[in-house]
């Protein structure tokens, strides 16, 4: 099928040779594992044990709260030591809260759901509701909710997009995953076809992945609807958009999502990890990561159970290099993925990669002055001005970076890249991305609050009419008992006196 | 030329007649000025600006009598767009955003007395007579007029952590290449 040119992106090297041809291993279960509570987009999970629990493998752990969330369920069998505020694997370094879990090293599964027999017979809120149960998130990166995704069946989209670019230098997870389980991501994009109604599927790798070009294509040799297409090496090819518009051709409007456009997309893992929760009943409780930098005594794929310490993994792989501490450890690819602000952090649901790099793989330059080449400008897939974006955003006018686009950035990095000046353009619009988002979110919080104010007031007011009316009738009551009072007395007087003395006054004047 | 005086007279009447209606009857009752600053205030009536609410901080405002700076939970944010609306530059750099935050009831001070619950414009604190209160957190924004009306020092006002919802990414700071001279 044919390819649609995609502009801008940029050619980094792969760095992949170090782990492509590494097959996954399994990680022996580690001593200890810690579930943070937010390992996906969205709310945080609210845990349903408490410590001291034995819980088997599979179990609910945390239910999901909110529209935006998922469940978290034991990775093995084990005890639940404390519900503690730890470290999470952010940048950030905030703290949050997490399920500490001692394994009992006897990996026993609890009580599961029933496998869906015939998943291409079920109903389609039947598999959402079961990959809902599983917790199962994107695993490209982005960890937003998959049952979500699916609910997206209402806009009637007709493409699903499997994402194979793995566009990211270094990453070879997804590699591995189409290589060596092809027919398992097949059968889960078709499972994830029917739930969400569409008939046509495209899965997308890059050309630098041949073995895996080559497993997928025999896999979906018996399946008509189901496309393998070789796509050019460009980073960021992997962005879902420019992913959509590589294979449709379609290009998604500002602001809107693929779905918008008819197309949904997912990642490679993503679809076995749903073809396990639909066909076994299996929760999302593990998942396969690429550890890789030449700060490593070695590279390796690894299926990993969640909550596995970072620290365990690294000395699975033997450690750093000759015992070095490496310049920076980055969760995810070196273009998107985020510092770790230590090692004693969590794998999560969102974790594609750890990478430990040296000084020389990092190559950090002081910044100097725009040279005006216009780098950033072609390189920019999604059409922006990154130098004039960055120049408004340095004097924080970010209104102004705002109206030409700042919103529209998906933070691929392809500018910062590029830069012979080395001016951080990604890391000023992140910046400002996360400072528009802020002052959306306290706009909304001024105006809920201003809502609460305004009934307030009306309540107020309600009750003070209230009261007044009470008070007049009260006081009407009042005169007319008082007159009733009168008039009997007056009855009981003489009736000579019934004229009121109050008319003689008034009639004189 | 009888009749060029005639009919042009006639239309100036007429027009006259149309914009003296409208004048009367499509007339500004209220100033836009104190309307378009009312908006761009919070709408909280906290208080905070020594004003009763929003309302008379925009008049206020409007005549002049006020800074931009006036709100304290608008901040910067506000300040810069109340300067904007009045056509006035208005030199934020030293200005500092006060903190945000939130009250909170110590349940072994508080004796139940709704003074607090009288006070708070957003009802944010929950409570009834001789029961112990609570704040309502989302609801609070921090304009502390509970904390100055406790009868018993129960109230204490915290500052509202970054969580990892709200976080985000600092401004580079650039380190720039050292220029020789």
């Amino acid at each position: 099928m044919k390819t649609f040119h995609v502009e801008g992106g940029i050619h980094p090297e792969y760095r992949k040779e170090r782990t492509q041809e590494n097959a996954i291993v399994a990680l022996p279960m580690p001593k200890i594992l810690c579930l943070p509570l937010k390992q996906h987009a969205g709310a945080p999970a609210e845990p349903v044990v408490s410590s001291g629990k034995r819980v088997k493998k599979g179990d609910l752990l945390a239910k999901p709260q909110g529209a935006v969330s998922a469940p978290i369920h034991a990775p093995t069998s084990g005890t639940v030591v404390d519900i503690t505020d730890m470290t999470a694997p952010h940048p950030s370094g905030l703290a949050q809260k997490t399920i500490v879990l001692r394994p009992d090293g006897k990996d026993e599964w609890g009580a599961l759901p029933p496998p869906i027999e015939n998943p291409f017979a079920a109903d389609p809120a039947e598999i959402d509701a079961r990959v809902g149960w599983a917790g199962i998130v994107g695993l490209g990166g982005a960890a937003f909710p998959s049952a979500i995704k699916f609910g997206l069946r209402s806009k009637k989209p007709d493409i699903l997009v499997l994402n194979g670019a793995e566009c990211e230098p270094y990453l070879t997870c997804d590699d591995r995953i189409m290589q060596e389980h092809a027919d398992e991501v097949v059968d889960g994009a078709r499972i994830m076809a029917h739930a969400l109604g569409v008939s046509q599927i495209l899965i997308a790798i890059e050309t630098n992945k041949p073995a895996a070009i080559v497993a997928m294509t025999v896999a979906a040799a018996g399946y008509p609807a189901v496309v393998v297409m070789p796509i050019p090496v460009q980073y960021p090819m992997g962005s879902e958009k420019h992913l959509t518009k590589a294979v449709t051709g379609r290009e998604t409007p500002a602001g809107k999502m693929t779905a918008d456009i008819g197309v949904v997309v997912h990642n490679v893992a993503t679809a076995r990890a749903v073809r396990e929760a639909v066909r076994f009943g299996w929760p999302l409780i593990s998942r396969v990561i690429t550890l890789s930098g030449a700060g490593l005594t070695r590279g390796m794929n690894i299926k990993v159970p969640l909550g596995t310490m970072v620290v365990d993994l690294i000395e699975f792989c033997g450690g750093f290099k000759d015992g070095i501490a490496p310049q920076r450890l980055i969760s995810g690819g070196p273009m998107m993925g985020h510092p770790l602000p230590s090692l004693d952090v969590p794998v999560i649901k969102g974790t594609c990669g750890i990478l430990a790099l040296t000084k020389a793989e990092i190559n950090e330059q002081p910044a100097g002055p725009c040279i005006r080449c216009g780098g950033c400008v072609s390189v920019c897939p999604c059409g922006l001005v990154p130098l004039e974006m960055a120049a408004f955003i340095r004097h924080d006018n970010l209104e102004q970076a705002e109206q030409i686009g700042v919103r529209d950035c998906v933070s691929c990095g392809s500018c910062s890249y590029i830069c012979p000046s080395h001016i951080p353009l990604v890391q000023y619009f992140n910046y400002a991305k996360g400072k528009l988002n802020a002052a959306d979110r306290d706009h909304r919080k001024q105006e809920r609050l201003k809502g609460l104010v305004e009934g307030r007031m009306a309540r107020m007011e309600k009750q003070r009419k209230a009261k007044a009316e009470a008070a007049a009738t009260a006081a009407a009551a009042k005169k007319a008992q008082a007159a009733a009072t009168a008039a009997a007395a007056a009855a009981a007087g003489t009736a000579t006196a019934a004229a009121p003395p109050t008319e003689t006054p008034k009639a004189s004047a | 030329m009888l009749l060029a005086v005639g009919s042009l007279a006639v239309i100036g009447a007429t027009l006259g007649s149309v914009l003296g209606i409208a004048a009367r009857y499509l007339a500004v009752e209220s100033d836009p000025l104190e309307k378009d600053l009312q908006e761009l205030l919070p709408g909280s009536q906290c208080g905070q600006c020594g004003y009763v609410g929003c309302g008379q901080a925009a008049v206020a405002l409007a005549k002049g009598e006020a800074p931009v700076t006036l709100c304290i939970p608008g901040g910067k944010a506000v300040a810069e767009k109340l300067a904007k609306r009045l056509g006035m530059a208005a030199d934020l750099s030293g200005h500092k955003d006060a903190e945000p935050v939130y009250a909170v009831i110590d349940e072994s001070k508080c004796i139940g007395c709704l003074r607090c619950l009288n006070e708070c414009s957003t009802d944010a604190i929950i409570g009834a007579p001789k029961q112990i209160h609570t704040v309502l957190v989302d609801n609070c924004h921090g304009c502390s007029k509970c904390y100055n009306t406790c009868p018993t020092l129960a109230v204490s006002m915290n500052k509202i952590n970054v969580n990892l919802n709200d976080w985000h990414w600092q401004k580079p700071k650039l380190r720039t290449k050292r220029t020789k001279h």
